[in-house]
């Protein structure tokens, strides 16, 4: 029984982080190539949210919702960056802090205004709404396994975009270089609304993945923005190993941590004591975590140059 | 155009006069206002201090606002329901007396910005920025799961903490204790930026290697102003438990962190008095647009984002004109 319960908790872990490394890879990369704190990211994943739920709504089908989310989030980023970003990559990093947490504010406000307070849902269709019986008697819901498949897929494709094809190889050649580049005949400034809108439109697909187990609201996106900066700066910035990395690394951490951190603590205090501590400090553990690898290694697990 | 030492002047004074113009115009609720204008002031002095004059991007300073705050209520807690605090063995009473609670908030805050400081200041740049969120989002989520003082909805204060001979729960009072403490971080702050510390503090900004050729240790530097920093925002934070009667883990979240910071920008960094209009225009603002549009945060976020991307400089580079002018903005 106990192992089961391990078993079911370690794969939330992991459907956890690969909805985390949908978030955190565009973000890495922005940030890794064009140098860019987009607080706003959050704000795409609650975008697709939305997108996916509406679109769902309108059609009848979790599907179109899913794909829509990923264009509407997409669209919504080539129109951010060409507005706004676009006029932030020189500016220092604060001004860019300040810019982007405005965009908060302002998608925020304007979703709101649009859909109103209440939280939208987006229901799984019923073919995924079951569980699956795994090997070693271990019974798992089919969307989660859907959740960390599709995370796995991703992973996979941006890893071949980004080490054998040629955007991939023009984006790394920015990160190091954006003047030679350029000079080269590349097209910095699509360039960048490509990377840009990419991030976007893989933070709304997580967003509408989760947004199904959860609820489509308002302020969605930034505890799970919090997260992701968390898994990028422990993988190292500009690194989609690394933020892949990091993800199961705070997915696993963070899901295990509730589970088993109270049972450790049952050892040294009565029951209703070691509750109380352990799940404080599971909910701490991540920013342990993070400050523990910080310190240690203070660019990141991957990260070449401290930015 | 006037000078800045005339505005910084006329913005004192004009602070002062709050509880007259409020009592002229009848609506106590204004000194109330104001009283929130100075205490957030207050943290965004103490934290333009590390900021504005030092370069570190501290984008967890809530953790010291609130953690000011929870000094306040969880101290006026236990004096309310005469159960002494136990930690390990050793056991405290409450009190409602707010200068103990000021100088255990003063005691404790630099405890927490020198412990954050340590570890923060081995990293740098947007490193350092993620690093102070990341040790303010541990202190939030505990407050959140820890249900002793009312975990995340909060802990309520039944009247405000005392001043021997003092009414606290007078608004005009309130608001003139709010002022002193105003007054003396500006004194502080002014003496610390005309000190060897403040001036080798901005010379680390500008260059950490010749700082340290001449024998200064700039680590050091910013340790100590990071503490002077949390110290100061801490107490803030006690104001502001005291001034509400109410304090929660919004105090501690990333977004608390986040408009502290942009009222000092909105302000103008690099100058003393900056956060003070930072946080008049910002408190205005967002009482002027709520009370017009249920949407205000859009609008809010509109005004920040075209004071940033065409007007760096901040709100007191609009009203005077001087040396500084040229090297803010770019």
């Amino acid at each position: 029984m106990e192992f089961q319960l391990l078993i079911e908790q370690l794969l939330n872990g992991l459907q956890f982080g690969t909805m985390l490394f949908l978030m955190s890879a565009g973000l890495t990369l922005v940030f890794g190539v064009m140098g860019l704190i987009n607080l706003a990211h959050g704000s795409f994943y609650m975008i697709g949210a939305f997108g996916a739920a509406l679109l769902a709504e309108i059609t009848g089908s979790f599907f179109i919702g899913l794909i829509s989310s990923f264009i509407v989030a997409m669209f919504a980023g080539v129109i951010t960056e060409i507005l706004v970003i676009r006029k932030l990559y020189k500016k220092d990093h604060l001004d860019q802090v300040l810019a982007t947490f405005a965009l908060i504010l302002i998608f925020s406000e304007g979703i709101r205004w649009i859909f109103g307070a209440y939280p939208l849902y987006l229901n799984i269709p019923s073919e995924l709404n079951a569980s699956v019986s795994l090997p070693l008697e271990i019974i798992y819901s089919k969307y989660r396994l859907l959740i960390i498949a599709i995370g796995i897929v991703i992973a996979f494709f941006l890893y071949i975009l980004t080490s054998k094809t040629l955007l991939g190889i023009r984006i790394k050649a920015g990160q190091n270089d954006r003047e030679m580049i350029s000079v080269l005949g590349v097209n910095i400034k699509t360039l960048y609304t490509i990377v840009f809108a990419l991030g976007a439109a893989l933070a709304g697909l997580s967003g509408a993945l989760i947004g199904a187990i959860q609820s489509v609201e308002v302020g969605m996106g930034e505890p799970v923005l919090i997260l992701a900066f968390v898994v990028i700066i422990i993988g190292g910035i500009g690194s989609i190993k690394g933020a892949f990395v990091g993800a199961l690394l705070v997915g696993v951490t963070d899901t295990l941590g509730r589970f088993l951190l109270p049972e450790l603590f049952k050892l040294f205090f009565d029951n209703a004591d070691a509750n109380l501590i352990g799940s404080s400090i599971a909910s701490m553990s991540i920013y342990i975590l993070m400050a523990i690898v910080l310190i240690f290694k203070p660019s990141g697990l991957f990260g070449e140059r401290s930015a | 155009m006037m000078s800045e030492k005339k505005l910084n002047f006329l913005i004192l004074i004009f602070l002062f006069l709050v509880p007259l113009f409020s009592m002229l115009l009848n609506d106590i609720y204004i000194t109330t206002l104001f009283s929130k204008i100075v205490i957030l002031a207050i943290a965004g002095i103490g934290l333009n201090l590390i900021l504005g004059y030092g370069g570190m991007v501290s984008f967890g300073h809530a953790a010291f606002f609130g953690l000011g705050g929870y000094i306040a209520g969880i101290l006026a807690f236990h004096f309310n329901n005469y159960e002494p605090i136990q930690i390990l063995v050793f056991e405290f009473e409450g009190t409602n007396q707010l200068l103990l609670i000021w100088i255990f908030t003063l005691i404790f805050s630099s405890i927490l910005a020198f412990f954050i400081g340590y570890f923060s200041l081995r990293t740098t740049g947007v490193y350092f920025i993620m690093i102070t969120l990341a040790f303010a989002q541990m202190l939030y989520y505990f407050s959140i799961s820890w249900p002793t003082y009312g975990g995340e909805d909060g802990l309520s204060l039944s009247l405000r903490n005392q001043i021997p001979f003092l009414n606290t729960m007078d608004p005009t009072t309130f608001f003139y204790i709010c002022y002193v403490w105003l007054i003396i971080t500006i004194i502080l702050v002014k003496l610390i930026l005309n000190s060897p510390l403040g001036i080798s503090l901005k010379a680390s900004k500008e260059n950490e290697d010749r700082v340290r050729s001449v024998g200064i240790n700039p680590k050091k530097v910013k340790l100590i102003s990071f503490i002077i920093s949390g110290a100061i925002t801490g107490l803030a934070g006690s104001l502001y438990a005291d001034l509400n009667r109410f304090v929660s883990p919004t105090i501690l979240s990333w977004q608390m962190s986040g408009e502290i910071m942009i009222l000092v920008i909105l302000g103008g960094m690099f100058r003393l008095y900056g956060p003070i209009l930072g946080a008049f225009f910002y408190i205005l603002l967002e009482q002027f647009l709520g009370g017009i549009t249920e949407n205000w945060q859009f609008w809010l976020g509109f005004i920040i984002l075209l004071e940033v991307l065409y007007a760096k400089a901040g709100i007191m580079s609009f009203l005077i004109k001087d040396k500084y002018d040229e090297k803010t903005s770019s």
